[in-house]
């Protein structure tokens, strides 16, 4: 039984950094994004390999709920490519998701969520080599910072409290 | 539930204000007739039942534990197992066992820092031998054993299965009374996981100020609740006041805004939305009446906390749950 209250009964131990490949959830707009990682594809520009792309049918889709679900599940970063502003398909919803975005942000960090984990990009159709950079760069930037780690583990001690069992039965 | 004996029913609290004790009480009138259809079995804040009490109760014989309060302690999470053993249905009762409530809040930190602050660095605080609750004590009488401080605070369902939730912060009688009807009335139980007592729509539906929001609603900026007196029948999230309505579910009557005060969500969200806070910070960043990062920005500084905008009731049940922890900054 600890006598020192300070002690973080939580932590994990971090995986070696060697080891550590992120995960990046990318949420590309289907008309600029997703269409310049297709270029990107084509064009046989070689990219870090840690992104899983989803397809959207406008960045303005992109619910705050999905960026968080994806940290839940294990995400390490979460990318999120629109149309350039005044380029929306739909007129607005770029300017939805860069409002969003901000506020998005702020909550995260308040959640201590490192900065770098969540980006918002405009990438044109054209912009192949664009998606190449971007994704070559928070590839980087994230493996610098690490497994996010969701912190939904409970303390050791749990597993002592033996589930509504008497007190006398333990 | 309609047998020759009385239901038997139990109400417990874990990390709670008593606000959800009181909300019971609050039925008034109404309470003689719960007592005439049930049978209490447990309720520690009004009847002296002990928990060996319950202990001795066979597995099964309870119809419903309401269990209201947040998850904090060993002691709270030991109660939710053995009032899970006991009762056939389970009711979160108020949003800390719902959705985790105010003292989830608390996941912004965890057991270390909270110890050092509230025995330690606090100001009205004098703690030269720097005394920290501790789980064991050498009495005199032999040796006593503490509930222990967890470091997350938890909504009721992540530790124990929950059939039933019964909104609110707290649940109005008009809600609780329907949740009882729902349980022990003639008709048949509810779709387990139901939220009880509430609607399905959200509060803007029922609140009397919706004839008055527009449609389509843009705003320049917003306002803090000190920052200005509201204009008497105008909705108050047209008027710039971050007014959670939009996004919370039915069933207080509006309360909060027939009090001049926007809504904090205490009702949780609506049937389809897991993250309250994520749903919450999304409509209101979206009416937000500018395209301009900077402008954006500077609009979105009224929000001087999101978290506890958002997750006011309901940091434990969103997708993060607390605060991120780094091995090096506790
Ligand atoms: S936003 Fe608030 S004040 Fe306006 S209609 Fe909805 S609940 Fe009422
Ligand atoms: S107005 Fe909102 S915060 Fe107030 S009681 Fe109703 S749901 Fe709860
Ligand atoms: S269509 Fe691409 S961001 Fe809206």
């Amino acid at each position: 039984m600890p006598k020192e209250p300070f002690e973080d009964r939580s932590s994990r131990s971090i995986p070696s950094g060697s080891a550590f490949e992120p995960k990046i959830v990318a949420f590309f707009c289907n008309w600029c994004t997703y269409t310049a990682a297709d270029l990107a594809g084509t064009s046989r520009m070689h990219y870090a390999p840690n992104v899983r792309i989803i397809r959207v049918m406008c960045s303005g889709r992109i619910d705050p709920q999905f960026v968080l679900k994806a940290f839940h599940e294990g995400a390490d970063g979460v990318l999120i490519g629109g149309c350039h502003p005044g380029d929306c398909h739909y007129q607005e919803g770029n300017y939805k998701a860069l409002r969003r975005y901000k506020l998005l942000k702020r909550l995260l960090a308040q959640l201590g969520v490192e900065e770098g984990r969540l980006r918002l990009e405009w990438i044109a159709a054209s912009e192949g080599d664009k998606v190449k950079r971007v994704i070559d760069e928070m590839t980087e930037e994230i493996r610098r910072l690490g497994p996010f780690r969701p912190s939904e583990a409970e303390p050791v001690e749990k597993q002592a409290v033996l589930a509504g069992q008497p007190r006398e039965a333990r | 539930m309609m047998a020759e004996a009385k239901p038997k029913v139990a109400f417990y609290w874990c990390a709670s204000c008593g606000g959800c004790e009181e909300a019971v009480v609050d039925l008034a009138e109404d309470l003689l007739k719960v007592v005439e259809a049930v049978e209490l079995a447990f309720w520690p804040v009004a009847l002296d039942f002990k928990r060996e009490d319950v202990e001795r109760l066979p597995d099964g014989s309870l119809a419903a534990a309401f269990i209201n309060g947040a998850i904090r302690l060993s002691e709270h999470e030991e109660m939710a197992h053995l009032l899970r053993r006991k009762a056939q249905l389970v009711i979160a009762y108020g949003s800390c066992a719902h959705l985790g409530g105010v003292p989830g809040l608390a996941n912004l930190h965890d057991r270390g820092s909270i110890f050092q602050y509230v025995y330690r660095d606090a100001p009205s605080v004098a703690n030269p031998e720097g005394v920290f609750p501790q789980e064991r004590f050498p009495a005199e009488e032999g040796e006593l054993e503490l509930p222990a401080f967890w470091d997350t605070v938890k909504a009721l369902d992540q530790v124990v299965e929950v059939d039933y939730y019964v909104p609110g912060c707290p649940p109005t009688p008009k809600v609780t009374r329907a949740a009882i009807e729902a349980l022990f009335g003639e008709g048949e139980l509810p779709p387990k996981g139901t939220v009880l007592g509430a609607g399905t729509r959200a509060l803007c539906h029922e609140c009397p100020l919706n004839e008055t929001k527009p449609d389509k609603l843009l705003l320049e900026g917003f306002k803090r609740v000190h920052e200005v007196i509201p204009e008497p029948n105008k909705c108050l999230l047209a008027q710039g006041l971050i007014c959670l309505g939009p996004a919370t579910r039915e069933g207080c009557g509006a309360l909060c805004i027939s009090a001049n005060m926007p809504c904090t969500g205490c009702f949780g969200p609506l049937d389809r939305v897991r993250d309250y806070g994520g749903k919450a910070l999304s409509e209101i960043a979206s009416i937000l009446n500018s395209n301009d990062e900077g402008e954006i920005e500077r609009a979105l500084e009224k929000v001087a906390d999101p978290v506890g905008t958002f997750y006011r009731y309901s940091l434990p049940r969103s997708f993060l749950g607390r605060r991120i922890r780094r091995g090096d900054r506790p």
